[in-house]
C-alpha cells in the first residue's frame, strides 16, 4: 500500500437488498457498487466519472460513511473506518467532509447562513480563539463571499453563491479530504467557471484532498489528477489524466470520450464517433462476465463468461478489459496553446 | 412605457431596437420572429422575460438558442408554442409561423396548429408525458387530433413511429407506461410523439440535459437523422455550447431575456463578436484543447429580469466597458448587422473589438 495514501479503498461493495412480501424476505439486490479499490494520495484531487446509475455516488457516499457498506475496507489516515458506529464517526467528520450537488436541497432554507456554516463548530463543540461568528465570517470571506451575509436566508442567494454556501460549511472545520458530489452541475456555465477556480484556490491555500464525482468529462479533466472510471458498479478504468484522455484502454472509457459534444463546428464532420447502442443494463441483474458486454463492440465469448480483472498497463493505468485499445500516438487536439495568465493579458488591454 | 416598447411602437423612424438589419423576413423563412416582447407583470414588477427577439428560420435547418437560465431560451419557446396562459402574460411584436400571425392569435386557432404544424420536445420526459397512460396511447391521441383516423390507424402509425425513433420491438413496446422506458427510451418516445403528426416546427427544449452522455450522442444523431428525413425547421434551446456545434446551423445568443448575439454557427465558434458569447465559451472547460491552469469565469451572475441593468444588460459583467465609455450603463446597444449574416447588440467599436478578440480572447481559447 502506498504510504503517502490518505484515503484507500479496497473490495468496496454496496448491495442494496430488495425485499418483497408480508416477511419482507430478501428477493434479490441492487448491486450498486461491486468491488471497487483505489487510493487517494495527500494534496490530490481524484475523480470518479461514470453515467447515472454506475455507483460514483454510492462510493461517494461510502466514503464520507453516510451509508454502511456490504463488504470491502476504507482505510482513513491509517485507520479503518469501514464499519465504526456513527459516534465513533463523529470525531472523524472533522477530517472528512462532504459538498452536495443541489444547493437548493442541501442548505436547510430556515437556517441563517451563520447557522448553517457555524453548525459543525457547534456539533463538534469547537471553541474558536474569537468567537464561532467571527470565525464563520473567516469562512465566508475565503469562498468569496461577504462577511455581512451572516444573517441571511439561503434564499436570498444565487445558485452560485449558494454552492459557495456549502463550500464554506464543508471547509468550517479545515477537512483533510472533502468528496464532492457533482459540485457543480446544477449552476449555470459563467457560474460553474467561478466555483471551479475556487475549489482549485482553496486546494492550493488549504493543502484540501478532493474526490470529485461527477459525469461532465470536461469538468472532470480540468479538476483531476487522476480519473477513476465506474460502469454498473465496477471500476472499469484509472489513470492519471493525461494517460485517461489521451490513451483510453477501456473501450468503455473511449466511448465515454467520442460521446462529449465539442464546441467547435469544424469538427462536426470528421470526427470519430463510437455510437454505444442501447442503455446501460440493471443492476439488479447484471450482465455476467464484463458488465459492458452487452454494449461492448469488441466483445467476445470470454467476455460473457469470464469476469476481467484490473490490469496495469503503464505506472498508476489500470484497466479491467479482455480486449484492451491498443494506445494511438497521442495527438494533441490543438498546437499546444499553453496560454495560462490570463490575468496578465486582461491587464494589458485595461492599460 | 419603457423604452424598448417604445422604439418597438414607433417602428417608423428608425428600426426597431432588436431588429438588427433583419427587416422584412427572409423570403425562404418558414418562422419569422421579430421583436418578440414576453412580459409577466407581477406584485414585484414586470418580469421581462423576453424582452426584444428577432430571428428567421427556414425549413430543413436547425437553430440553436443558446443562454443561461433565465436568458428568456423556454420562456421564447413556449411563446412561439402558445403555451403561455393568456391572462398573466403580456406579449408584443410577431411571431410568424408560415403566414399566420401568432402574437394575438385566438387560443383555438394555436391550439389547431400545435402538434399539427408545431411540435415541441422537453426536457425531462418523465415529467412531460402522463403516467397514468401508455407511451402508445398517448401517441395515439396526439394523432387522432389532427387526423380523422380508426383508432387502429393511429396505433399502427404509433407503431412505425415508435421504431423510426429506434424502440427496439415498437409492436411491444406500444403497450408500456412511461416509467417501464429507460430515460432514453422516454426522450425517444417523446420525439415520436412530436413527430407523429409530421410537424413543419420542431422544439426540443434542452432535449439531452437529463440524458446520460452515451444516450445523449445516441438522441442528437436521432434528431439530426429525422430532421433530414421531416425536412422541418428545428429550434434547439440549450445551455450547452456543445450541443449546438453539434445540431444547429445558425446560433442565436441571447442574454437577460434579449438576443445579443445571431450568426451561423460556424462564425459564432470562428470569430465570436460579444463579450457575453467570449465569456462563456472561456468558461467551459474543452475537451478539444490542451488543459488550463484556469479557466476565465464571468464575473458576477445574471441579472434578476425586474431590474434589468440600464443600457447593456450585459454591462455589470463585462470586462471592456471601459473601451466604450459611458454608453453602456445609458443606452441599450442596438441590435445591427456587423457583418454577412452577424447580428450583434453591443456597444465596442468594430476595430476594438477585433482587436480584443485577437490579443486577448482567441489566444486562450
Amino acid at each position: 500500500m502506498n504510504t503517502d495514501a490518505l484515503l484507500s479503498v479496497s473490495g468496496l461493495t454496496k448491495h442494496f437488498p430488495i425485499r418483497k412480501g408480508l416477511l419482507q424476505r430478501q428477493v434479490g439486490a441492487v448491486q450498486a457498487v461491486d468491488d471497487v479499490t483505489f487510493e487517494v494520495a495527500r494534496g490530490e484531487t481524484l475523480s470518479i466519472v461514470g453515467e447515472s446509475g454506475c455507483g460514483k455516488t454510492t462510493t461517494g457516499r461510502m466514503i464520507t460513511r453516510l451509508i454502511e457498506p456490504t463488504a470491502g475496507s476504507i482505510i482513513f489516515d491509517g485507520r479503518d473506518i469501514t464499519h465504526v458506529s456513527v459516534s465513533e464517526m463523529r470525531p472523524l467528520r472533522r477530517d472528512i467532509q462532504m459538498i452536495f450537488q443541489d444547493p437548493y436541497n442541501s442548505l436547510n432554507p430556515r437556517h441563517t447562513v451563520g447557522t448553517i456554516v457555524g453548525a459543525p463548530y457547534r456539533i463538534q463543540g469547537i471553541e474558536t480563539e474569537h468567537g464561532i461568528k467571527r470565525a464563520v465570517q473567516d469562512t465566508l470571506e475565503l469562498v468569496g463571499l461577504n462577511p455581512e451575509h451572516y444573517n441571511r436566508y439561503p434564499h436570498e442567494f444565487s445558485g452560485g453563491q449558494r454552492q459557495r454556501i456549502g463550500i464554506a460549511r464543508s471547509l468550517a472545520l479545515k477537512p483533510k479530504l472533502i468528496v464532492a458530489d457533482e459540485p457543480v452541475s446544477a449552476l449555470d456555465v459563467s457560474i460553474q467557471a467561478q466555483v471551479i477556480n475556487l475549489l482549485e484556490d482553496l486546494q492550493d491555500e488549504l493543502g484540501l484532498t478532493y474526490v470529485v464525482i461527477a459525469h461532465d468529462l470536461s469538468v472532470v479533466r480540468h479538476m483531476s489528477d487522476r480519473v477513476a472510471v465506474m460502469y454498473l458498479g465496477n471500476l472499469v478504468e484509472i489513470a492519471d489524466r493525461m494517460s485517461l484522455y489521451t490513451t483510453p484502454r477501456h473501450p468503455y472509457t473511449k466511448a465515454l470520450l467520442s460521446a462529449v459534444p465539442i464546441p467547435d463546428t469544424s469538427r462536426r464532420q470528421n470526427r470519430e464517433r463510437i455510437r454505444l447502442e442501447g442503455d446501460v443494463p440493471s443492476p439488479i441483474d447484471p450482465p455476467p462476465g464484463c458488465r459492458f458486454n452487452t454494449r461492448c463492440w469488441k466483445a467476445t465469448d470470454i467476455c460473457r463468461t469470464q469476469v476481467p480483472v484490473l490490469t496495469v498497463f503503464a505506472p498508476g493505468h489500470q484497466a479491467a478489459c479482455h480486449h484492451p485499445e491498443e494506445p494511438t500516438v497521442a495527438t494533441p487536439a490543438t498546437p499546444a496553446a499553453a496560454v495560462t495568465q490570463a490575468a496578465e493579458t486582461s491587464a494589458e488591454g485595461d492599460a | 412605457m419603457t423604452a424598448s416598447a417604445a422604439s418597438a411602437a414607433s417602428a417608423a423612424a428608425d428600426s426597431p431596437v432588436g431588429l438588427g438589419g433583419l427587416g422584412a423576413p427572409a423570403p425562404d423563412a418558414f418562422l419569422s420572429v421579430r421583436d418578440l416582447q414576453v412580459h409577466f407583470p407581477t406584485d414585484d414588477g414586470v418580469v421581462k422575460s423576453v424582452d426584444g427577439l428577432s430571428f428567421d428560420l427556414a425549413r430543413g435547418r436547425t437553430l440553436g438558442i443558446v443562454g443561461e437560465s433565465g436568458s428568456g431560451k423556454s420562456v421564447t419557446s413556449m411563446a412561439i408554442m402558445g403555451l403561455h396562459r393568456p391572462d398573466t402574460v403580456r406579449m408584443n411584436g410577431s411571431i410568424d409561423l408560415g403566414g399566420t400571425e401568432l402574437v394575438g392569435a385566438a387560443p383555438e386557432l394555436v391550439r389547431s396548429l400545435r402538434g399539427k404544424r408545431m411540435a415541441m420536445i422537453f426536457q425531462d420526459p418523465l415529467s412531460a408525458m402522463h403516467p397514468f397512460y401508455t407511451v402508445g396511447a398517448q401517441i395515439i391521441e396526439a394523432y387522432q387530433v389532427h387526423n380523422d383516423v380508426p383508432k387502429k390507424v393511429a396505433r399502427a402509425h404509433a407503431i412505425d413511429m415508435l421504431g423510426r425513433v429506434g424502440i427496439p420491438q415498437p409492436a411491444k413496446r406500444v403497450d408500456d407506461y412511461p416509467h417501464q422506458f429507460s430515460g432514453g427510451m422516454r426522450q425517444r418516445a417523446m420525439i415520436a410523439m412530436a413527430l407523429s403528426c409530421d410537424p413543419d416546427l420542431l422544439i426540443a427544449d434542452e432535449p439531452t440535459t437529463a440524458l446520460d452522455v452515451t444516450v445523449q450522442a445516441q438522441i442528437l444523431d436521432l434528431i439530426r437523422d429525422l430532421q433530414r428525413d421531416f425536412n422541418a425547421a428545428v429550434i434547439v434551446i440549450t445551455h450547452d455550447l456543445g450541443v449546438v456545434a453539434e445540431l444547429a446551423d445558425d446560433i442565436l445568443v441571447m442574454y437577460a431575456g434579449r438576443s445579443v448575439e445571431y450568426s451561423s454557427a460556424d462564425e459564432i465558434f470562428r470569430r465570436p463578436q460579444h463579450p457575453y458569447t467570449w465569456g462563456l465559451l472561456g468558461s467551459m472547460p474543452r475537451l478539444d484543447r490542451e488543459p488550463t491552469d484556469r479557466l476565465m469565469p464571468i464575473k458576477g451572475t445574471p441579472p434578476s429580469l425586474i431590474q434589468v441593468p440600464k443600457g447593456c444588460p450585459f454591462n455589470p459583467r463585462c470586462n471592456y466597458r471601459e473601451l466604450v465609455g459611458e454608453a453602456c450603463t445609458t443606452q441599450r446597444p442596438p441590435f445591427r448587422s456587423v457583418g454577412d449574416f452577424h447580428h450583434l447588440a453591443c456597444h465596442l467599436e468594430s476595430a476594438d473589438r477585433q482587436k480584443v478578440w485577437a490579443t486577448e480572447i482567441e489566444p486562450t481559447l
